[in-house]
């Protein structure tokens, strides 16, 4: 899937992967899809629930060899 | 701002460590979610905010100045509210903090003013325990109970740590 911008959040524990999400997020224009790569289990649920939260739209997530891939549209 | 009541308020009594740990993480992940946050730290909290190796300028009385130096000076000071172990404990904790990756607490209290979170100083408790501005760390509000409940007001997760 295609993105503006990749977060790589890989290594990073609770709670630095949503703040460095928020942080690039704040970087993009409205429209505009993030893509964020997290090893943190609890990311699996975090980053869905800061995306609910802060009003973007998740495209797509995705799990390979431990790494969590997201896709988030800026609103 | 009143009618959403999407704020975040912690009242950060305690000055363990762990405590504060647990309130930054808080904090900074409710900064993140676009919240406004305000933390209102009193008594013990107090020592979370306190510069490492500082001593205060201010003029002061025997009893400020005792507990002045009883209390842990800064984040790298605090103990652990469990197995504190004489500083074992917390030496043990940062340990695998580093090893799991997990910031440091003097790094979350970076964190957290950088993404605007506000920091309170209870100025009663300060006179209560002896602390004095100028050993506090830059970058707080001073402020009483009033500042802290209108906040809370707005707020719609208060959590007293």
């Amino acid at each position: 899937m295609d993105s503006n911008k990749v977060l790589n959040a890989e290594g990073l524990a609770c709670p630095m992967p949503v703040v460095k999400a928020k942080k690039e997020m704040d970087n993009l224009k409205s429209g505009e899809v993030l893509e964020i790569r997290a090893t943190d289990k609890g990311a699996a649920s975090d980053i869905p629930a800061w995306t609910k939260s802060s009003g973007h739209e998740l495209l797509e997530q995705d799990e390979e060899n431990d790494i969590l891939t997201f896709w988030i549209k800026k609103s | 701002m009143a009618e959403e009541k999407n704020g975040s308020t912690m009242i950060v009594f305690d000055g363990d460590l762990d405590k504060a740990m647990a309130s930054f993480i808080i904090a900074t992940g409710s900064a993140a979610m676009g919240k406004p946050v305000t933390m209102f730290f009193t008594f013990w909290g107090l020592n979370v905010l306190r510069k490492e190796n500082v001593k205060s300028k201010s003029e002061k009385t025997f009893m400020e100045r005792m507990f002045e130096k009883m209390m842990p000076r800064g984040p790298g000071k605090l103990k652990l509210s469990k197995m504190n172990f004489g500083g074992m404990g917390p030496k043990m904790m940062k340990k695998m903090m580093k090893n799991h990756n997990v910031s440091s607490l003097q790094e979350m209290i970076e964190m957290a003013q950088d993404l605007d979170v506000k920091l309170v100083a209870c100025t009663m408790s300060m006179d209560v325990m002896g602390l004095k501005e100028d050993e506090l760390i830059d970058g707080l509000e001073y402020a009483g109970v009033a500042s802290y409940l209108s906040e809370a007001e707005d707020a719609n997760i208060n959590l007293f740590i």
